[in-house]
């Protein structure tokens, strides 16, 4: 169970978090919401532990992020960054290997195991046909697909470890250079992730109607601070949709539609 | 494919003493019914040759796998091993002793070429560290470009107030130079570069990860700041031994790096053993060229590697977008 208690965060003297509190259950599929500058980015930051807060916790099964030791925390939470540029050419098999790293000891090579689990992984995703692709020469869809990849290998602990607790899964934008068909096939493979596997999902996004089709918790950010937060069909209202994006919710409710 | 490279740096060094203005016979080389203080053939090659071709597979190798390690820590596959200043500190203190050289005794260019290229390592980092937890790559490498000029500025002055014999020594010394004559200065910096490439190879795997950018590398679960620090003062160590050596020999550690990729691919464990090996290699024959083109002339082995660096790095430039 990953939980956010109070937390506050500031870039120097500039406020950017303040008393942001949720937590996250274990299988659920978390969407936060918000515009630009809302501090969306910077709370999923804070949840990896690139950042720390300022004041207040961020715990995964009662342990903080700070203080748990960074190969363990990566076995069990992995990010998908919005946009991933190596900086050489490395295949995209190699790149869903980069995944493992917490899973060896310093000087050790991938065993079998790892192949397994980077094969399974990329099976997941849809992406076992690009392995031998290098990674700058895919599509925005299908970087994205490798990269989750990435992530689900990382999170393969094998049959052995059952008590490391459920894997989270942590987005940033998923969907900002997915076109609508990509939309639809990442949102049924998260689905099918938190159901199959139990993958608790927490993802940043500007796109309502992927947060209300995929979610089944949603936090409005707006500078800063909790606005509101529930079901996406009790929180995204004509009412808060207006007050955040000065819109009217006509504009965005077909959007709504799923 | 590391295979073969392994196979051809040995060949290399081996091959090279042969080569040169003065012939020499193999048979006379290992021959035992000489003496080996009447042997001419087996001095030339033992204590003229040898110690060169060994310091040529050492300084470019090194300075190859020092390109790689700076490349990755920058994320950014133009980087040099000079990049960061380490030779234009280590340039400023062969410079000194070059010209006030007979003040500072019980100091040869060597170590204070080391000396030199520690300082500068010093400032950069200390700038790069000090407003950010970790290091922040956008200060190393403005930091690295302007101590770069600044040294080069001090370089000058000190080569202008000096007089023509030792500007020409000076000159040559700049353009990297294996005029390697005993294998007292191989010994000295053997150990830093063995250091070197023990850190090296635990890093292979970190460096992978850190070109994904420091925060993917951090949620694979890789403490960055220390691969951070452990690269940047290892390639910093192996690029000032290997300086001490031969003087700022350029290019070796792009192009080398860059041929390797193409060769073996990007993951670093193949990148940088492939690159200690050719980098070697290359620089032993850049030498034998420089040997021999000229000859009874000696180039400085600098030329060589610019003349043959500077097309292929715009290649690459205009290749990589």
């Amino acid at each position: 169970m990953l939980i956010a208690d109070v937390v506050s965060f500031a870039y120097g003297s500039a406020p950017v978090l303040s008393g942001v509190s949720f937590t996250a259950t274990q299988a659920n599929i978390v969407g936060i919401l918000g515009p630009n500058g809302s501090g969306k980015t910077t709370l999923l930051r804070l949840i990896t532990g690139a950042l720390r807060p300022l004041s207040g916790h961020i715990t995964i099964d009662g342990a903080e992020i700070g203080t748990l030791p960074r190969r363990r925390l990566a076995r069990r939470m992995a990010v998908v960054a919005q946009e991933t540029h190596p900086a050489f050419d490395y295949t995209a098999l190699e790149v869903v290997l980069m995944g493992r790293y917490a899973h060896l000891g310093a000087f050790e090579l991938e065993g079998p195991d790892d192949l397994a689990a980077a094969t399974s992984a990329m099976q997941a995703s849809g992406t076992a046909h690009l392995k031998d692709r290098l990674f700058p020469t895919l599509s925005g869809g299908e970087k994205q697909r490798v990269v989750i990849a990435s992530a689900l290998a990382q999170l393969d602990t094998g049959a052995a470890d059952s008590t490391a607790g459920k894997p989270i899964l942590l987005l940033d934008e998923p969907t900002a250079s997915l076109d609508l068909r990509y939309q639809i096939e990442l949102a049924s493979l998260l689905v099918r992730l938190n159901v199959d596997r139990e993958v608790t999902i927490v993802l940043t996004t500007h796109d309502l109607r992927f947060a209300s089709a995929v979610c089944r918790h949603v936090i409005l950010l707006g500078a800063g601070r909790v606005l509101g937060q529930g079901a996406p069909e009790a929180v995204l209202t004509d009412q808060s949709i207006r007050a955040l994006y000065g819109i009217p919710a006509d504009v965005a409710s077909p959007l709504l539609v799923q | 494919m590391l295979l073969i490279c392994a196979a051809a740096l040995p060949v290399a060094v081996l091959a090279a003493p042969f080569i040169g203005s003065t012939p020499i016979a193999i048979s006379q080389v290992f021959s035992r019914t000489l003496p080996f203080d009447q042997n001419v053939d087996a001095q030339i090659f033992f204590l003229a040759r040898l110690p060169r071709a060994l310091a040529a597979a050492l300084v470019g190798g090194t300075l190859a796998a020092a390109g790689v390690v700076f490349q990755a820590l920058l994320r950014n596959p133009l980087a040099t091993p000079y990049t960061l200043g380490v030779s234009a500190g280590a340039s400023l203190g062969a410079m000194l002793v070059i010209t006030f050289g007979a003040r500072v005794p019980f100091f040869g260019i060597a170590g204070a070429s080391m000396a030199g290229a520690f300082l500068a390592v010093m400032v950069v980092y200390t700038l790069a560290a000090a407003r950010h937890h970790g290091l922040s790559t956008t200060v190393l490498l403005l930091a690295g470009v302007t101590l770069n000029s600044f040294f080069s500025a001090l370089i000058l002055f000190v080569q202008y107030v000096s007089d023509f014999a030792q500007s020409y020594r000076a000159l040559r010394w700049l353009m990297g130079d294996l005029d390697v004559v005993s294998y007292t200065p191989l010994v000295g910096a053997l150990p830093f570069v063995g250091l070197a490439f023990l850190a090296f190879a635990w890093l292979a795997r970190p460096l992978n990860l850190l070109s994904l950018g420091a925060d993917g590398a951090g949620a694979r679960g890789l403490d960055v700041t220390v691969a951070q620090r452990l690269a940047f003062f290892s390639a910093s160590l192996a690029t000032g031994a290997a300086v001490s050596v031969g003087g700022p020999i350029g290019f070796v550690g792009i192009i080398v790096p860059h041929f390797v990729r193409l060769l073996v691919g990007a993951d670093h464990r193949l990148v940088i053993p492939g690159s200690i090996l050719l980098g070697g290699t290359f620089l032993v024959a850049c030498d034998v060229l420089s040997r021999t083109v000229l000859a009874p002339v000696e180039m400085p082995v600098g030329i060589i590697t610019a003349i043959l660096g500077g097309p292929f790095f715009l290649w690459m430039l205009l290749r990589t977008r």
